[in-house]
């Protein structure tokens, strides 16, 4: 009788093949990145592979940290708001508001309904900008080039409205404490109604590419599953989470700004792989376009109403005003020097970004700096789940996972 | 033209001097043809793609190929520390020779073949069965870990789908009786309905067309079957560590194996040289011309499918090798060769 000999797939006994005594076998180890094609941005992965198969994927981040929370705390408040457009820069504004939202809690202000509706307008703006990034470059890094290349085109013209409406395409800081810093110019609610008009079709070419091919569904479809309680446990959120069966929106769980007067729907994934992901982000999308039909609707009934809250303490005055009462000119020299001091106490805002729960943590010692600001960045919560999710998959399937988890690294590594 | 060198030089150097002239004229215009493909290939991907593609170098950016090859001729060749020089360097050069010398069997019009060789379409599934080498020593002996698992995706590629490939060759080898190309391109004159001279209209051999187009797509490595050179997951590949002119060499060795697997698909299913319709007027038209606008044609397809397709997983690519193509390609031949038989096909002789 021959002695039995198990040879266990990943972990091959060197003797059990046949080997030198002594030897020893050691899975191929590849670095993934920082320089890398696929890798968005600069993550380095360490896989360890079986042949193709994955069995270990080490995510090491850091290469893009700047100190974010650090630097707020001895910036002002004020100062402190274009870092939050530098984190997450596919969908700068949606950073800024859970920023602004928390200082306006620390400080009691009410804003006024037009400045609401402009937020609440940009935040979806930019939910659709960032998706539309996300899901063509989930398609390229699967193989299919040419949705990136067709979007891009309705995309580029997001970046044209932040620049009409901020004077900057990318970094805006644009969302301000008490409301926004300006109101949008004449004629751009009618450019974005055309261009949320427009995008729908659009959307439908990129679904006609590559929604339904087949080899981008064998691709994805089955890739990277999450179930509803993994994905709670790993901390997901956004489409992330929603993609598993979870219906948790903060714009519906609880509702800041005014989506609690917006009627739209919340997608729901079945099975928590890349597709359903791929799929909820896309149709997020096509409520995006429903939310910001409505909110041009209510910004038409509110035309020329205040952007801003009247609080001379924290909202700048007017440069028209500037130039007539010396108290404003006082009030702006002031707010632009020592910035504004929020009384002492401890705040967390969560809104839904486009990724995901994107928090500020804030804790106010009644001084015109931060004590602290702690971000609740989205997608270092999806990263960790990497090894989870790619194990025993192959390695063509990283980009794909990886494509469909939306990390940023300016958000990851803050 | 061969009897006239060997007058003048003598029987041996004659013909030597004859042949080598022919293989230059071969050689040279597709080189020429080969660069402007990478031209078409860009402009179709970027049109399809809504952008403009090359346009600064010449007009219409026509001069675009040339720039590259020139800016890839002046660039620094490097040889990582690790690599195995000789095979490193040996590599891009058995891809790029093994493209070239196919087209010698190739039939530019009727008579007009370096090398009119009875076993033709044999010689070319070796040499491109050979082209396999070029790519696994490219990933080998960059002593890198991308080239090398790009290496070893494209050996069990190009040989998976080798071995479909050759039976999509047998039914049309069967329908020509010969191995000659010459031969299986004139077996198609007329052969539908007494009218068209192409295969791709034949019921039996339409499928075949079909997948000998699929297969060539994963032969050459091209999307939606482009693992080894996968960009998302291998950055380029078993090209990665290559740089300067020995790059240019792989990279015109597979545009060459493109342009020659459109060659092939243009003589076995679209009537090479011949005229689509077999009707005297149309044969004004130099075969040579027919033959090119085929290939134009086909490598269109080539360059939209590239602009429409994601990219297959390698387990994905392997089944689809060898439990979908294998089979349906052998069961093919069975089917081909029992209507022939059934119908009489090899009773006046041949094979």
């Amino acid at each position: 009788m021959s002695e039995r000999r198990t040879v266990t797939l990943g972990t091959p006994d060197p003797q059990a093949l046949g080997d030198a005594p002594g030897s020893v076998h050691q899975n191929y180890m590849i670095n993934f990145g920082p320089q890398h094609p696929a890798a968005h941005g600069v993550l380095r992965l360490v896989l360890e592979l079986d042949g193709e198969v994955i069995e270990r994927v080490d995510p090491h981040i850091g290469l893009l940290h700047r100190g974010t929370e650090k630097l707020c705390e001895y910036k002002t408040y004020l100062q402190a708001l274009p870092y939050m457009d530098r984190l997450d820069y596919c969908s700068p504004m949606s950073m800024e508001h859970s920023y602004v939202l928390a200082i306006e809690k620390l400080l009691g202000l009410e804003v006024p309904p037009r400045a609401q509706w402009l937020r609440l307008l940009w935040a979806e703006i930019m939910r659709i900008s960032n998706h539309i990034l996300n899901t063509t470059t989930h398609a390229m890094d699967v193989g299919a080039l040419t949705p990136i290349l067709w979007l891009f085109a309705e995309r580029e013209r997001i970046y044209d409205f932040s620049e009409r409406v901020s004077g900057a395409r990318m970094h805006a800081a644009w969302f301000r404490p008490g409301g926004v810093h300006q109101d949008m110019p004449e004629g751009l609610a009618d450019d974005i109604r055309a261009f949320a008009e427009r995008l729908p079709k659009a959307l439908d070419d990129m679904m006609d590419l590559v929604g339904g091919n087949r080899i981008f569904r064998q691709r994805n479809v089955d890739i990277g599953v999450i179930s509803a309680a993994d994905a709670i446990a790993w901390g997901f959120s956004g489409p992330c989470l929603r993609a598993s069966g979870v219906p948790w929106d903060l714009r519906k769980a609880q509702p800041y700004e005014t989506y609690a007067d917006v009627d739209f729907e919340v997608p729901v994934g079945r099975n928590g792989d890349c597709y359903d992901r791929f799929l909820v982000r896309v149709e997020e999308m096509r409520q995006s376009v429903k939310i910001i039909h409505q909110a041009l609707d209510r910004l038409e009934r509110l035309k020329g109403e205040p952007v801003a809250a009247f609080d001379p303490k924290v909202v700048p005055p007017r440069r028209g005003e500037m130039k007539r009462s010396m108290e404003a000119l006082i009030q702006h020299f002031k707010l632009y020097t020592e910035g504004f001091h929020v009384p002492a106490g401890e705040v967390y805002v969560a809104t839904e970004s486009p990724k995901g729960e994107f928090g500020i943590h804030l804790v106010a010692d009644g001084t015109n700096r931060p004590y602290r600001c702690h971000i609740r960045a989205t997608g270092m919560a999806h990263l960790q789940a990497m090894d989870f999710l790619c194990r025993g998959h192959m390695l063509a399937d990283a980009p794909a996972i990886l494509g469909s988890l939306d990390i940023v690294f300016g958000e990851v590594d803050r | 033209m061969v009897a006239w060198f060997q007058s003048e030089l003598g029987t041996g150097l004659g013909w030597f001097v004859a042949h080598l002239l022919f293989a230059l004229a071969i050689a040279l215009p597709v080189m020429a043809v080969m660069a402007m493909s990478t031209w078409v290939d860009r402009k179709v991907w970027a049109l399809m793609q809504l952008r403009k593609g090359p346009n600064v170098v010449g007009a219409f950016g026509l001069a675009q190929p040339f720039a590259d090859g020139i800016k890839l001729f002046l660039k620094e060749t490097i040889i990582p520390t690790g690599a195995s020089r000789g095979v490193f360097l040996l590599a891009p050069m058995i891809s790029f020779v093994l493209a070239l010398v196919a087209w010698a069997v190739i039939p530019f019009d009727a008579g007009l073949v370096l090398a009119d060789i009875n076993v033709g379409l044999l010689y070319l599934f070796a040499v491109s069965s050979l082209g396999v080498y070029g790519i696994i020593m490219a990933g080998w002996a960059s002593n890198s870990r991308y080239p090398f698992l790009g290496g070893l995706r494209s050996a069990a590629q190009m040989v998976s789908y080798e071995v479909s490939i050759g039976f999509i060759l047998i039914c049309v080898v069967l329908y020509a009786s010969s191995f000659n190309l010459t031969e299986i391109v004139e077996a198609q004159k007329g052969a539908i309905l007494g009218v068209f001279s192409m295969n791709i209209l034949n019921p039996l051999l339409l499928p075949m067309a079909v997948m000998f187009f699929i297969s060539a797509l994963a032969e050459t490595n091209r999307p939606p079957f482009d693992l080894p050179e996968a960009e998302a997951e291998l950055v380029a590949g078993y090209q990665t560590e290559y740089s300067s002119m020995a790059f240019a060499l792989l990279m015109l060795g597979e545009y060459m194996n493109i342009l020659l697997m459109c060659a092939l698909a243009s003589i076995l299913f679209l009537g090479g040289y011949l005229p689509p319709v077999d009707w005297a007027p149309l044969y004004a038209v130099p075969g040579i011309v027919w033959l090119f606008l085929k290939i134009v044609l086909v490598f269109f397809l080539f360059a939209w499918v590239k602009a429409l397709v994601p990219r297959y997983r390698y387990d994905q690519l392997m089944r689809l090798g060898w439990k979908v193509f294998l089979p349906i390609s052998l069961v093919w031949v069975a089917l081909v060769s029992g209507w022939l038989v059934f119908t009489g096909h090899f009773s006046g002789g041949g094979a």
